[in-house]
């Protein structure tokens, strides 16, 4: 990768190359040639996918295989009428899908897709590398459940003030947990930095995985409830809220909201990828050394598509919790199992370092 | 309308302040709902997401039914039958015309009743698939929903094959059966009938021990078996209260005598008993077909009936029937003339449907859609 960039440089000299990886431009990139598509070939993805395990085709009219399915999708919500209720509370009811895909887009500028290119001056795989990544993140992610409070709240609709009320409820119950979560990692990396952790694993010669197999599942199930999938999918349960807080939504806004959640996967995604998958690392690197000529976003990517997939197969497969179940699992089981897994996590670091003697 | 419920924090001294103050809200579910199951409209009382009382409004379906089978002869009223409970089409018109047959004294040959049998079981299976594949969609799974529809496809082809409609069969007539079963029916349904029981446990690995789900229904809207009897609630339902209370078994009618079958029971009358006993009928439902399908004899398949129909002044005459979601009868007065005097029906949905306020009282509002999955209602035939 390195070379191919390398001869891009010679190319193109040293001005226009430095300025056509600045950040601006990369985040022009990934926006628009990354993230946007990929989240609506995630729909399609998942239509298929979803269809194939029903025992249907999903969609194949448009364009070969139906490949062309996402355009037609995002015309028809782009030409809809953009609905705005009489008795909605107009500045919130504009605000709130923004509150939503805003910051799930933004947390995109600190995962690491791929390693630095040092040689290269500052020409990395990622936007930025804050020394406190995972705070940002976290941070941020907080955020997108102001947008679904306000969206129900401000639709002045019942169901829709319920599906928000849940929502609100269910990200209070999961995010304490997903934090606890992301201290195991943390403290064996003893950074903060995403590039910083996926080199520290690259250093101790393993993924956080292994050592970290409890903090890893009880992320995946408070990302899962975080990104309002299934079977967490309360605020929204449309048997029975009818649409939960986007009810009230048409066109392009409930199109943002549509955005947020699908953009809020692939960062749950990537975020497990960084943390417990080794983010760009090849597997294996001593026994299969080979694996190492497939570039860092290749694998990258294909690690998050695991995480994307087994979303999809969660959807095909569970039915929904309900309200208060959903909250006993989170404050009665996983809070507790993550407090105790820093415990340990901090037990065990000490012992190996020799802190007991 | 007083309620058993208790309010969360109780008035156990701890004074009037914010934290004990809950305002209730009144909530429309429906008529334009997606786990109405139709046009069922339930106003109810709530605090937070917690039911406190709910009132059933019917109506939104009415089309007058009882009045248009006074207009018609006795033998035209067969296709308004079809369009009360539309997915189960094949029980109302055995229902209906075991009525007219009662009350005209017809005898139906063998063959015919065989062929009755089988459309009615088969139809049982295909209301219960139905009936699945909401409930489950209600809970959030999603997937058993294509997979019933898929078998429920092959159970309307058969139909398709014998009389040409899907859903609204108007397959029977007074006195027999409109047609002889075409040529290969029995082997087509034979394959369907061998095929099925493997995609029973299909949907049942998906389900029956999934331990959402049974978080979602265990416990759930428990009807106890008394309150069952005091509503009238029959079918699946009251069985699933534990009452063993099956028209087929009970007062057999056609040929339930000539097959052997088992009536499943539930224990705790909750959701998920009653998830299982409709199961359980269906894999019944199939070893009833088997029988039939191997017992059915030659011989004609309409008795000897007069050209026009007209019934003994005064005569009148009930039969009931076990139909997919109940008890369905069909209670008709004649006056002499071809046209009933008045015709009403027992409609098992609009019977069941009473014991959802009780079911529902303290509930959540996720239980509610659980609840009304479980009551298995069509509201084609709770409004008539």
């Amino acid at each position: 990768m390195a070379g191919l960039l390398e001869s891009v440089r010679h190319t193109l000299g040293d001005t226009l190359f430095y300025w056509a990886f600045s950040p601006a431009i990369k985040i022009v990139l990934l926006l628009f040639v990354g993230l946007l598509p990929l989240i609506s070939y995630l729909t399609f993805a998942e239509r298929k996918v979803l269809g194939y395990m029903q025992a249907r085709l999903g969609p194949n009219r448009v364009g070969p295989w139906g490949l062309l399915q996402p355009i037609a999708d995002v015309m028809k919500l782009l030409v809809k009428e953009d609905t705005l209720p009489i008795q909605a509370v107009k500045w919130a009811f504009i605000l709130a899908p923004g509150l939503v895909v805003g910051p799930a887009l933004i947390i995109f500028s600190v995962i690491p897709i791929g390693p630095r290119e040092g040689e290269l001056g500052h020409v990395n795989w990622f936007i930025t590398d804050v020394n406190t990544g995972l705070l940002f993140i976290v941070a941020l992610a907080t955020i997108g459940v102001y947008g679904l409070i306000i969206g129900g709240w401000a639709s002045n609709n019942k169901f829709s003030l319920m599906g928000g009320l849940r929502s609100a409820a269910q990200m209070i119950s999961y995010e304490v947990p997903q934090g606890l979560a992301l201290v195991g990692p943390l403290m064996l990396a003893g950074t903060l930095s995403l590039v910083g952790i996926v080199e520290a694993q690259r250093d101790q010669h393993v993924w956080y995985i292994l050592p970290q197999i409890v903090a890893f599942f009880i992320y995946l199930v408070a990302g899962v409830a975080e990104s309002n999938r299934n079977p967490f999918d309360l605020p929204e349960a449309e048997s029975e809220l009818v649409a939960g807080f986007h009810t009230e939504y048409s066109g392009m806004r409930f199109a943002l909201f549509f955005l947020g959640e699908y953009a809020n996967m692939i960062v749950v995604s990537a975020v497990a990828t960084t943390l417990f998958l080794g983010g760009w690392l090849p597997p294996f690197p001593h026994l299969l050394p080979g694996l190492a000529v497939i570039p860092g976003p290749i694998w990258f990517a294909l690690k998050a598509f695991v995480f994307l997939f087994a979303y999809i197969w969660f959807r095909g497969t569970f039915p929904r919790y309900r309200f208060d179940q959903l909250m006993d699992l989170g404050w009665k089981w996983m809070i507790p199992l993550a407090l105790l897994n820093i415990f340990f996590t901090g037990l065990i670091k000490l012992w190996v370092s020799g802190g007991f003697h | 309308m007083t309620s058993p419920f208790v309010q969360p924090f109780g008035d156990e001294g701890l004074g009037d302040n914010l934290l004990n103050r809950s305002e209730e809200m009144e909530l429309n579910f429906g008529p334009q709902h997606p786990s109405t199951h139709g046009v069922l409209r339930l106003k109810l009382k709530v605090d937070g997401e917690r039911i406190i009382d709910c009132y059933p409004i019917i109506g939104y379906l009415h089309r007058g039914t009882e009045k248009l089978f006074e207009l018609h002869p006795y033998f035209q009223n067969v296709p308004h039958t079809d369009r009360m409970d539309y997915v189960a089409a094949a029980t109302n018109n055995l229902a209906y015309v075991g009525a007219v047959e009662k009350l005209m004294g017809l005898v139906v040959p063998p063959r015919a009743s065989y062929i009755r049998v089988l459309l009615c079981e088969l139809q049982r299976i295909s209301s219960h698939l139905l009936w699945l594949a909401t409930h489950a969609i209600d809970i959030g799974a999603m997937t058993p929903f294509f997979y019933t529809f898929r078998e429920r496809e092959l159970i309307l082809d058969l139909f398709e094959e014998y009389c040409g409609a899907r859903l609204t069969l108007n397959c029977m007539r007074p006195g027999g059966m409109p047609h002889d079963l075409p040529v290969g029916w029995i082997e087509k349904c034979r394959v369907f009938v061998d095929g099925f029981l493997p995609r029973i446990d299909e949907y049942e690995g998906l389900l029956t021990e999934n331990r959402i789900w049974k978080k979602r229904t265990v416990g759930v809207g428990v009807l106890d078996p008394q309150v069952a009897i005091d509503y009238g609630i029959t079918g699946p339902m009251l069985r699933g209260s534990g009452i063993d209370w099956d028209m087929r078994k009970t007062m057999p009618y056609e040929v339930y005598r000539e097959v052997q079958f088992d009536v499943p029971l539930g224990k705790n009358g909750d959701t998920y008993d009653r998830y299982l006993v409709r199961m359980e009928e269906m894999r019944q439902s199939n070893r009833i077909l088997r029988q039939c399908l191997d017992q059915i004899p030659e011989g004609p398949i309409m008795a000897k009936r007069p050209r026009v129909m007209k019934a003994v002044k005064d005569g009148e005459v009930y039969h009931g029937i076990e139909g997919p979601k109940g008890e369905i009868g069909f209670y008709i007065v004649g006056d002499g003339t071809p046209n009933p005097y008045r015709c009403h029906v027992r409609a098992p949905s609009f019977i069941n449907l009473q014991s959802v306020p009780e079911l529902c009282k303290g509930a959540l509002i996720a239980d509610l859609v659980a609840i009304i999955g479980t009551t298995d209602i069509v509201l084609g035939e709770v409004d008539r």
